[in-house]
């Protein structure tokens, strides 16, 4: 189980890209997923899907997340995630 | 006949590039972990790399360059990447049979525990330095897994203390002392990248020098490269009619139990048989045969 303790970000705002900024928030106030895309109304769940899906795998139950969209797959979505995560976060007992 | 005439260098933390380097028609694509990536940005390649080998199907073989193991992220780069099966793994700057040894090792041991199929997992290596190119035939052979060397170019250029040239002449013994290993070695051998992609001459001139020289192909850091070397590397419809007719005329000669073997006046003898049947395997290769001779 991992818990994020400190600000972070990957990827970037170049095309096909997504950025990604987490910010600790206390444990009572979950998860929020603050999205931005040109392709929000189409495909803004789906990215919120993902976000939400590898913070699920990791454990983490609270942050939040900036996400500045570019057209980023979902693999790139997941990788940069995934390399945000482990420049916020330590492991925790849980 | 496996082809690795076009070896495209994707750097690895560009999502669109990674994304789409499989349109191009490389025979390897080679997701690079190394000098194309910054080093605050070694783990965010590390897991686009990942990421997209594990949800992208890539139809070409799929290579990926790892940091020296001597560097703080060589480990961690194998690590990740071999939980996906990259079809090769490269190592830069080899120098010696110590260094693919212990990531033959290492490949061994993920093989193992993520189920893949023993030896499944290739490797090359890239010599970059004059002891690089001294030790170039243990380096070939010190693993079965081994199925390319390559030169890098601008590095064995700095540690021999010259500079580029057009007619490459300051490349002339270490490509040399690399085919000569290569073929001891049964592997493939294959030549540096061409950085200046607008310098279309030089890059056909080049490319042309290394097939000559035996080179098994050519890196590449530019699509734009990819179909000019492969161009240049398939055989032309007169190299494919006179390897038929050599080849024609050989088993003619074994059905006539002739010893003595002639095309045209010209005496046939087995190195002009093998030279005849390698172009028609590579005709074969790149589908330019059809109806020919199989082999």
């Amino acid at each position: 189980m991992l818990q994020i303790i400190q600000p972070s970000q990957a990827g970037t705002v170049e095309s096909n890209d997504i950025l990604i900024i987490l910010t600790p928030v206390s444990a009572d106030k979950g998860i929020h997923v603050e999205l931005t895309s040109p392709v929000l109304k189409k495909y803004g769940r789906q990215i919120k899907n993902v976000i939400q899906e590898v913070l699920r795998e990791q454990g983490i139950d609270a942050v939040h997340v900036a996400a500045n969209d570019r057209g980023a797959l979902d693999c790139t979505i997941r990788a940069r995630m995934m390399t945000a995560i482990d420049r916020a976060a330590e492991e925790v007992l849980g | 006949m496996k082809l690795r005439r076009t070896m495209m260098f994707v750097p690895g933390n560009n999502p669109g590039m990674l994304i789409n380097a499989g349109i191009y028609g490389a025979d390897t694509i080679i997701f690079d972990l190394e000098d194309s990536v910054a080093l605050s940005e070694k783990d965010a390649a590390r897991h686009l790399v990942y990421n997209a080998m594990k949800f992208i199907h890539y139809s070409c073989e799929v290579a990926v360059r790892i940091n020296h193991i001597s560097t703080p992220f060589g480990y961690k780069d194998l690590e990740t990447i071999l939980a996906v099966k990259p079809d090769l793994i490269r190592l830069p700057k080899a120098e010696t049979a110590v260094d693919i040894e212990e990531i033959d090792e290492l490949i061994t041991a993920a093989e193992i525990k993520h189920g893949f199929l023993p030896g499944s997992i290739n490797m090359m290596a890239a010599i970059e330095t004059a002891k690089g190119i001294r030790n170039a035939y243990d380096i070939a052979a010190a693993s079965p897994r081994m199925v390319a060397i390559a030169i890098g170019g601008e590095d064995y250029l700095a540690d021999l203390q010259t500079s580029r040239t057009k007619d490459g002449k300051e490349f002339f013994a270490g490509r040399g002392q690399l085919i000569l290993a290569a073929r001891e070695a049964g592997i493939h051998a294959i030549d540096t990248v061409f950085g200046d992609v607008n310098n279309e001459e030089d890059f056909i001139a080049e490319t042309t020098r290394i097939k000559e020289m035996g080179f098994d192909g050519k890196s590449v850091v530019n699509p734009r490269q990819i179909n000019i070397v492969h161009e240049i590397y398939t055989p032309t419809e007169k190299e494919i009619d006179h390897a038929q007719r050599v080849i024609s005329a050989y088993e003619e000669s074994l059905t006539r139990k002739s010893g003595v073997v002639s095309l045209n006046g010209k005496m046939i003898d087995i190195p002009v048989v093998k030279r005849a049947q390698r172009t028609l395997a590579y005709a074969n290769a790149v589908g330019k045969n059809e109806g020919g001779t199989t082999l």
